[in-house]
This record gives structure tokens, C-alpha cells and sequence, in this order.
């Protein structure tokens, strides 16, 4: 514990952007578990059934509870219904814009775009940007300067975390991005992950989204309530406690700098309505591992593999338990991490590429 | 002049399936469509340089298992993001059971 922490630079255009290029870590070849060809084709395969039932489910509760919300609004029974309305709204379009993004949650393409379109809108990331960062993130997890979606940088930011679980943050910095873009200006950061031709999109949902929150707010004014925010854009600040709850952990008090995602990605095992507003997102390791297998798959995919993989997390409950002594022990030293235990099953870790100073034991 | 090169016996691809065929320090996928017939790309996805025999073969697209690139892999087309360039396709024929791929 006596080395110096080595400081992390996690800008995409800074030092460690480019040492992760000069040293291999940048688009490396990262590890899998073994799978038979077969097994993998079936895991694989596309269906429509589970992401229309789920996806009624998603936006039915939304219709009722928004219409219940609306109907009791001044009282104090509105609030029930607009707590599921906002994680519905905050959280589930979280997983609803990941899963979609990957293409894998329903076999019709159109059904796909069209979710993905939604729940983009509603979770604040444009549509384009973020594909194009979730590529990003899945080349390069958790490499500092290449990932850009990493949640919890080192040292961690805990007030910062603790703003972000009523969305403060990032619907700031999302509407910030939103009104840059309509302006017709893409950041330097988002020039590094999305291409030249992608860029007049980007601008152009922008533009779209800049009209609809300005006709909910010249509606708000109109009626003198804000009942029509309450529906649209602020659910993003009341609902997203859910969406970070389960999203920080699946990287965060782990491994950086390495290509295993056994060691930067936690798996954890969750209770169903959880797993239904995060669509399954909980097998993290068995996603970053094979993002071709959608989310009603995961599950058996777990099965198939954990004999590979670390123990997961029996509970949120325990994987908070581990997490924040780590997250306060990168506040004194950022180059701590918790390292996954392999069990007697699994093929071992190549040492080699992720020697880091200072593990958990 | 084609060049044709043998890659496998018929059976030895499942039909809406891919191979990966290595030949002379290239790679190669190699397809049976659902209709069973056979076509050749390179193999590796134009984004990320990713075997595309990894990934899932629905009807005419080859999708790559690392960040879900769709290409026709009838045509080489990309289809959209994150692929933007188009794969390179070979001429293929089966004689006697086997599948030969054109390599110019």
C-alpha cells in the first residue's frame, strides 16, 4: 500500500487515451469462455415474443400510471402511481436503450428502432451518440481515456453518485449536450467515437427532442402546473434511482485496464422486478462477454458458463457491501480494486496483462 | 483467370450458418443461406476486425458478435451502424460436394 496511486487521465483525447493505443490495450483481443458452436446459435437466435410482452408491459404500467398520476394530481395520491411511472420512464428505458442499441431484443428490426427511439428519448441519450459510445464501450471496457461510458471514475465522485441517483447530473450535462448538438456542434470527445457521416444525425434528433421539451414546457406555462413536466422529461430525474442502483454495479470497484471482463464486469443476482426494469442486465459479465445474446437468454447463458466465471453477487445488497469499502478505500488510493475469484473450474486469468498494484484479497 | 480455392465439403456448413476459412494468410466466412446456397466474404468485420464466423447468420445478414454490425452477406452491403464500409464478397460454386470460393 506504500506505492504512489497512479492518477488516472479519463479524457478521451488525453495521456492515457493514448497509452492505452501505444500499449495493445485499445481494441485488444479479450477473453471468452468456450461455447460449442451449436449452444451458441441457440443462445443467439432472435425472437419478438419476449420484447412484445415486456414491452406492453413497459409502456402499458406507463399508460395507467401516467393516467392515474394525471387523475389524482394535487393530492397526495398521485404519488404511488408517479414513483412507477418514473422508474418505468427513468429506469426501464436505461436497459429498454441498451438492449435495443444492441439490436438483440426483438427479431424484427423495426421493433427494435422504434423501442430504441423511445427509450432514448425518454433516458435523455441521443440515439446516435450513444450508439456509437456503447460501441466504444464494449471495444475498450473499462480502458481509462477509451471507454466513455465508465460510470465511476477513480477516485470516486460520491457526491456526485449521490446526485446522479435522482438524475441531477446527468439530465444536466444531457440537456446541455442536447441544446450543443441542435446548435449544430459536435464536441471534440465526439468526434474521437462518432464517424464524420453519422454526425448530421446526431444534430438532427437534437433538434427534434429541443422541440418536444419546448412544447412540454410552453404547455406547463399554459396550464399553470406542472403536471405536463411531471409526465415528460422530469420522470428522468425522479425515476433514475432504480437505473443506478443496478448500474453501478457492473463495473464499478472493479478491475480497470484489463481484458478480461471477468475481472472488470460483476454479475449479480437480482429480484424479478428488478430484472424486469433492467432487463436481465445483471448478468454483466455474460453480457460484455457475448452481446450478441439477447436479454431472455441471459439467464441460460449464465447457467451454461458460471463453472468459468466468478461466484456472482447474491444480492445488490452484497454487491453494495463490496463496493462502497472499495470505492472509499480508491478515495485514499485510486489504484485499489476489488479482484473477482475465479473458481477451481475457471481458466485462469492472464496474469500478464492485468497486473495491477494493489487487490483486494 | 479464377483461382478457385476448395474450403469444405457442402456438409460441413449448416444451412442460415457461417465458417471461417483461412487461406494463404487471409480469412474468409463462408455462408448457406436458408435457400441453400453458398457465398463468401472476408472475415473479418470491416469495424473492428472481428471473425464475422462468430456471428449469427438470419436469413441474408451476417451479424458480428462484438458490437452487432449487420452486413448482406449475399451483397457485402453494410447496413448501418456501427458498420459504414462494405465487406468484399467472392464468387463461390459447389462441385461434387464441395464448395470452392474465386480468389481472382
Amino acid at each position: 500500500m506504500d506505492k504512489t496511486a497512479t492518477k488516472r487521465d479519463y479524457s478521451l483525447l488525453g495521456r492515457d487515451a493514448q497509452a492505452a493505443v501505444d500499449s495493445g490495450l485499445a481494441a485488444a483481443e479479450w477473453y471468452h469462455t468456450d461455447i460449442p458452436r451449436k449452444q451458441m446459435k441457440e443462445l443467439m437466435k432472435r425472437e419478438d415474443g419476449p420484447a412484445i410482452r415486456d414491452t406492453l408491459i413497459w409502456l402499458g404500467s406507463m399508460v395507467i400510471t401516467g393516467a392515474l398520476g394525471a387523475y389524482f394530481w394535487g393530492s397526495w395520491w398521485c404519488v404511488p402511481f408517479f414513483l412507477i411511472y418514473g422508474v418505468m420512464y427513468g429506469s426501464a428505458s436505461d436497459s429498454r436503450w441498451h438492449e435495443c442499441g444492441h439490436g438483440t431484443a426483438f427479431k424484427t428490426r423495426w421493433m427494435n428502432d422504434a423501442v430504441y427511439q423511445i427509450a432514448c428519448f425518454m433516458i435523455m441519450r441521443n440515439p446516435v451518440t450513444w450508439r456509437w459510445s456503447h460501441t466504444r464501450h464494449h471495444t475498450d471496457t473499462v480502458i481509462v481515456g477509451r471507454d466513455p461510458e465508465i460510470a465511476v471514475m477513480r477516485p470516486p465522485d460520491l457526491f456526485r453518485l449521490v446526485l446522479n441517483f435522482f438524475g441531477l447530473l446527468d439530465a444536466s450535462y444531457a440537456m446541455i449536450d442536447m441544446v450543443r448538438n441542435a446548435a449544430g456542434i459536435i464536441s471534440a470527445a465526439e468526434k474521437t467515437f462518432i464517424p464524420e457521416q453519422e454526425q448530421p444525425r446526431v444534430i438532427r434528433v437534437a433538434r427534434i427532442w429541443v422541440l418536444i421539451y419546448a412544447a412540454t414546457v410552453a404547455m406547463a406555462i399554459y396550464l399553470g402546473s406542472l403536471l405536463p413536466l411531471m409526465l415528460i422529461g422530469l420522470p428522468r430525474l425522479y425515476g433514475a434511482w432504480h437505473h443506478v442502483l443496478t448500474g453501478l454495479l457492473q463495473h464499478g470497484g472493479l478491475a480497470d485496464n484489463v481484458i478480461d471482463h471477468r475481472l472488470n464486469s460483476r454479475s449479480v443476482y437480482m429480484n424479478p422486478f428488478s430484472r424486469f426494469v433492467y432487463w436481465n442486465m445483471n448478468y454483466h459479465v455474460e453480457h460484455h462477454m457475448f452481446p450478441m445474446v439477447p436479454y431472455h437468454a441471459l439467464p441460460q447463458l449464465h447457467d451454461m458458463i458460471k463453472h468459468d466465471l466468478p461466484a456472482p453477487n447474491k444480492s445488490m445488497f452484497e454487491g453494495y457491501r463490496e463496493m462502497i469499502p472499495a470505492f472509499l478505500w480508491q478515495l485514499k488510493n485510486e489504484d485499489y480494486f476489488l479482484k473477482r475469484e475465479l473458481p477451481p473450474t475457471a481458466k485462469p486469468y492472464r496474469e500478464e496483462f492485468h497486473a495491477e498494484p494493489i487487490a483486494a484479497e | 483467370m479464377s483461382n478457385w480455392v476448395e474450403v469444405c465439403a457442402t456438409g460441413e456448413i449448416d444451412e442460415e450458418d457461417v465458417i471461417r476459412f483461412d487461406h494463404d494468410g487471409k480469412t474468409f466466412a463462408v455462408y448457406r443461406s436458408p435457400d441453400d446456397r453458398f457465398f463468401a466474404t472476408d472475415g473479418l468485420c470491416t469495424h473492428e476486425k472481428v471473425h464475422l464466423a462468430d456471428g449469427l447468420v438470419m436469413d441474408d445478414i451476417i451479424e458480428c458478435p462484438k458490437h452487432n454490425g449487420r452486413f448482406s452477406y449475399m451483397t457485402g452491403e453494410a447496413k448501418g451502424a456501427p458498420v459504414c464500409v462494405d465487406l468484399k464478397t467472392y464468387p463461390v460454386k459447389v462441385e461434387d460436394g464441395s464448395v470452392f470460393i474465386s480468389l481472382g
